[in-house]
């Protein structure tokens, strides 16, 4: 018993990453219908600014909770901006053209960002320091719980909760979702749509970076590459939840996150060795969608004529 | 009509470029001059290329070292690297480069195995002397006379741990926890197993995950409930490091046994307090007071900025002996080249001594060190022998890394360290606690 | 002239044409002229990387599916023929020894791409016919998510070499590479311009409106899916067995990424377009390689440490400048008199 609740706070945890790191795939989708492939590398770019704040500050060496909030509040702010710079400069010019063309200068751009931190920063994994202490709880039996698993289900509940009030109780919320609804009409009520859509595309990286910064808390190595797999999943779970539905990318990485440590830790008594890991996810993803095509929360719109 | 003959210019221009160039590479002569071309290969954009960094600065400190000198006979040892972004397409297509296009008289690389078998018959069949510093499968020596190696082979590797977790830690039983997608890690996770299980041990359970994840309490949280007395972990710094805090944070507190691929600086600025009560079998201690050692490890961090881990130095060797073969042939003619490379005997390298055995597979002690994330080091624990090999009688002439005058075949004694260990270079910057 | 003789004649100087190429790549060179083996390699590459862009333009560019995962496919036949090569291979080879070696590896080798080409086709009606009725990004996502399954089970088959590598007896060379890009492109060629082809154009068009007209859309796109999965299977066969080495790195998802690049860099649904493409993709990132140093002061910027983020950089400018590929859905030799058309009343084309 106590083994199945360790792999459930286990599972739950790298789940909220997923869920973060989702949340902006499914905005960026739902507005412009873009799989912005770069995301997950937004994702590695806000662990490093956090590395470079929290080794500048010299918050690496004293830790406290002001060090922390800082460092995670710099990176998402940085992220943000490059996310946006990126809209402006990658995707703005190629926002009308077909499908095809946004797919490969997102894939571009990824590629662009990890080859340049490869070339900038070295590909040799960095140590990301520990900002706030860690203690281990044990809640029952042998199951126990770190600070650094508290923090990131915490945050990533906090997180979301501000960006459900910012789309729901907001006037740039309102904007985001007529323009998710229908670009041109938002446009013509005199919706400014380049505007919405570039906050949507810092609200989605400063998310991602947050996840990037709690990750590093959690397991401290980061290298150029670290958002290519990680960013996969959490697209999965966008698409898992109905992608361009909020909830639905929060539920989707949760789930995902779980299946996949009750895989590694329970596969082997069904024949399902642990090196399936990575397949789980893709697996759940596929079975879904041909139950329900629009995913889990999604709706299946009804294509015009 | 502006889109039209930009990207026209743009797609003519660059396939322009690539005939202009190819051209010119086509026409150069082998070099007679005063430089002797080396190929090196490795990955330095791909999922492993923390590895190809490491092998190709480890190469390039020994050529520099060894042009300081006066160069091989007279002649510079000039690199060329190309990157194969860690693919076996790539590393073939690159080896090919090297030896047709650059015409390069040896090639040294690969660090993954795979990438070494896919690459290893282009030099065979062109008759290029290869050297792999850390390709670690023994079929990738098989390929032929002209591929041979500078690290241990996963057989010797995966027994020397399996003895020192039955004969020195006691232990009866093991867990492994491997990483699926390495070719080096599911080697040492056999001949572990096997070596164990001869020793009257028994390997409980059996994880694995694969390259670069980042979450292995799942694998953990299942070995937990079997409560093994080791854990053998036969992966790369990176990753160990990251199941090394893991286990703690779960509470498990048994040994973990490692192999070469541990030893990185990183190590414990990644794992921290969490790689105490931790072993690994390794080519060489860094506490070695021998002065070989004691300046690649100097001379390589003042150069890079951090201090070399085991694929450095043995790059770093692979250079050295590559360098020594070719001043033994007299010169760069392939097929002395190779009959030289393979009759490397006594080689004092900083991995220990190199001796090439009839499969061109080098021969040498391993050393099992304990590590101490107090100091952010590791410490020499025992010498393992492998069979046939004699230790040697003192180690005052030898820079084996045999510290132990006294050690013994297959089981030796455990020492404690010398005073000279205490001089220790390999000291990460801001260890966490 | 009659046509058959007009595609006679053109077939005859292309085998020929690949035939001296072949004999050039061969160490004792044509005539004394040679290519080495890196350039050699390149060639076939270019062969290869064109029976794969040609096939998935076919599903993506021509039927307007959205498939991102061809990679899966080509590793499905790449294994599955390197299987049956080291399992039946040399035994088929002695027993038909009466042909000479060159012939019996050859019949070898076509047998080799059969099977390939089947299971490739099998896999790809298996995982198109619950999927096609996915849409768009939903399809794309599956087809990602059933290559990166089809590699970890491969990853895992201790049978085929896992995570060491599986070595593949060498039958391949250029000239066979090339006789299968030239079918293949001619094969494809053929099906668009024919009763079915039309059938495909009109659901990429517009699915609904080809539905109303009669087309049996699901069928078409099951047929035109397995059709594609199958020539990516003869991809794989054929770069298993040049290669003679396999390995699952080798198919991870950036390899679909690049053959999605390789269609819209040439322009979705061009037969020449795809073909463009995949010499550009082949071509570009070594011709990188020889990027000189540049010095300024004390400082050397290796270029050629810097060309994966060329290549990005190009492939970001290309979709802002020319969002449809180069050639768009135009062909070759049309876009080129229209290029001169235009040329003369300047500004014609949009």
């Amino acid at each position: 018993m106590d083994t199945f609740v360790q792999q459930l706070i286990n599972g739950l945890t790298i789940g909220s990453i997923y869920a973060l790191i989702a949340l902006g795939y499914t905005m960026v989708y739902g507005i412009l219908r873009l799989i912005n492939f770069a995301h997950g590398d937004i994702y590695m770019v806000g662990a490093y600014a956090g590395f470079f704040i929290a080794t500048a500050m010299g918050f690496a060496v004293n830790p406290s909770a002001f060090g922390f909030v800082v460092t995670l509040v710099g990176a998402m702010a940085i992220a943000a901006a490059l996310g946006m710079a990126i809209e402006r400069f990658a995707y703005r010019p190629v926002r009308k053209y077909s499908k095809m063309t946004t797919l490969i200068t997102a894939i571009g751009m990824s590629l662009l960002i990890e080859y340049l931190f490869i070339f900038i920063f070295s590909p040799t994994p960095r140590s990301f320091p520990q900002l706030l202490p860690v203690e281990n709880f044990t809640l029952f039996g042998n199951a126990t719980i770190s600070t650094s698993q508290i923090m990131i289900f915490v945050i990533s509940l906090l997180l979301m909760g501000l960006l459900q009030w910012i789309i729901y109780k907001t006037k740039i919320g309102k904007a985001m979702r007529a323009v998710s609804f229908n670009i041109t009409s938002a446009k013509l009520m005199g919706i400014n749509t380049n505007f919405v859509i570039a906050f949507t595309f810092a609200l989605g990286s400063a998310l991602a970076a947050a996840g990037g910064v709690l990750t590093a808390q959690y397991n401290p190595k980061i290298d150029p590459l670290m958002g290519i797999i990680t960013g996969l999943k959490a697209f999965v779970a966008a698409v898992l939840g109905g992608i361009g539905n909020i909830p639905g990318a929060v539920l989707g990485g949760l789930l995902i996150g779980a299946a996949e440590t009750l895989v590694v830790g329970y596969g082997s008594y069904v024949g399902i060795p642990s090196t399936y890991r990575d397949a789980v996810a893709f697996a759940i993803l596929i079975i879904v969608l041909l139950v329900r095509p629009a995913g889990l929360l999604g709706s299946n719109v009804q294509e015009k004529v | 009509m502006t889109r039209v003959f930009l990207s026209l210019s743009l797609i003519f221009s660059v396939l322009f470029t690539f005939a202009c160039v190819d051209k010119g590479a086509n026409t150069a002569v082998a070099p007679t001059g005063d430089t002797i071309r080396i190929g090196v290969y490795g990955d330095t954009t791909g999922a492993t290329s923390s590895f190809g960094v490491s092998t190709k600065n480890g190469i390039q400190l020994a050529f520099e070292e060894i042009n300081a000198a006066g160069g091989v006979n007279g002649k510079k040892l000039e690199m060329i690297f190309e990157d194969d972004q860690g693919t076996p397409e790539k590393a073939k297509t690159v080896i090919s480069k090297l030896i047709n296009q650059d015409k390069v008289v040896a090639v040294l690389g690969e660090v993954a195995s795979s990438n070494s078998l896919a690459a290893a018959p282009v030099a065979q069949e062109a008759k290029i002397p290869m050297i792999t510093p850390s390709s670690t499968n023994p079929k990738v020596t098989e390929v032929g006379d002209y591929i041979s190696r500078v690290c241990f082979i996963d057989p010797f590797q995966g027994s020397v741990m399996a003895k020192f977790a039955a004969n020195t830690l006691k232990a009866k039983t093991a867990a492994i926890l491997g990483d699926n997608s390495s070719d080096y890690s599911k080697g040492l996770t056999q001949f572990f197993e096997e070596e164990f299980t001869k020793l009257g041990g028994k390997v409980i359970t059996k994880q694995t995950y694969a390259q670069r994840d980042q979450d292995f309490k799942g694998q953990l949280t299942a070995m937990r409930g079997q409560n093994p007395d080791v854990i053998y972990i036969p992966g790369y710094y990176g990753e160990v490091a990251i199941i090394a805090r893991q286990a703690r944070e779960l509470g498990m507190n048994m040994p973990l046994l490692g192999g070469d691929g541990w030893d990185s600086p990183d190590l414990f600025k990644l794992g921290g307090a969490a790689l105490k009560n931790a072993y690994i079998s390794n080519h060489y201690s860094a506490d070695n007071p021998a002065p070989e050692i004691q300046n690649f490890v100097k001379t390589y961090t003042a150069k890079f900025g951090a201090a070399p881990d085991s694929l450095a130095a043995l790059a770093y060797d692979s250079a050295k002996v590559l360098a020594d073969a070719i001043k033994r042939a007299g010169g760069t003619d392939s097929s002395k080249l190779k009959e030289a490379i393979n009759a490397t005997k006594g080689f004092a390298g900083v991995t220990g001594t190199i001796t090439l055995d009839g499969s061109r597979n080098a021969v040498k002690p391993a050393v099992v060190l304990e590590l101490a994330p107090a100091d952010s080091k590791f410490t020499f624990k025992e010498t393992i022998y492998p069979e046939g090999m004699t230790p040697p009688a003192t180690t005052a002439a030898s820079n084996s890394n045999a510290m132990n005058s006294n050690s013994n075949m297959m089981n030796t004694n455990t020492n404690m360290n010398s005073a000279a260990a205490n001089t220790n270079t390999n000291k990460a910057s801001n260890a966490t606690k | 002239m009659p046509s058959w003789v007009k595609s006679l004649i053109i077939g005859i100087v292309v085998i020929g044409l690949m035939y001296v190429l072949n004999a050039m790549i061969s160490s004792s060179g044509f005539f004394g002229m040679g290519i080495n083996d890196y350039q050699g390699r390149l060639l076939v590459f270019i062969g290869i990387n064109i029976i794969l862009a040609t096939s998935l333009n076919l599903i993506n560019g021509f039927t307007g599916q959205f498939s991102i995962g061809h990679a899966g496919f080509m590793a499905v036949g790449a294994y599955a023929s390197a299987y049956f090569s080291n399992t039946y291979g040399q035994g088929l080879v002695n027993s038909l020894s009466f042909l000479g070696e060159t012939g019996a590896s050859s019949v070898v080798l076509i047998i080799a791409v059969a099977v390939g080409a089947l299971v490739a086709a099998l896999m790809g009606l298996v995982v198109g016919i619950p999927s096609l009725r996915l849409k768009g990004d939903y399809l794309a996502i599956v087809t990602l998510g059933f290559a990166e399954i089809i590699r970890i089970v491969i990853l895992n088959i201790d049978a085929v070499g896992g995570a060491t590598g599986y070595q593949v007896p060498g039958y391949a060379n250029f000239l066979w590479v090339g006789v299968f890009a030239v079918i293949t492109v001619v094969v494809i060629h053929n099906i668009v311009k024919s009763d079915s082809g039309r059938a495909l154009i009109s659901i990429r068009e517009d699915e609904l409106a080809a539905e109303a007209m009669g087309v049996n859309t699901t069928r078409y796109k099951i047929i035109s899916f397995a059709i594609g999965s199958a020539f990516a299977g003869v991809a794989g066969v054929l770069f298993a067995h040049y290669n003679k080495f396999l390995h699952t790195n080798d198919f991870q998802f950036i390899r679909s990424f690049e053959i999605i690049i390789m269609i819209v860099i040439g322009g979705m649904g061009s037969m020449t377009g795809a073909i463009l493409g995949a010499i550009i993709v082949t071509l570009l990132p070594e011709a990188l390689r020889y990027l000189p140093d540049l010095q300024i002061g004390g400082t050397t910027i290796v270029f050629a440490d810097l060309r994966l983020v060329i290549f990005a950089l190009i492939l970001i400018l290309t979709m802002i400048i020319r969002p449809q590929g180069i050639l768009g859905t135009t062909e070759l030799g049309t876009f080129l008199k229209r290029f001169r058309r235009a040329d003369k009343n300047t500004g014609g084309l949009k």
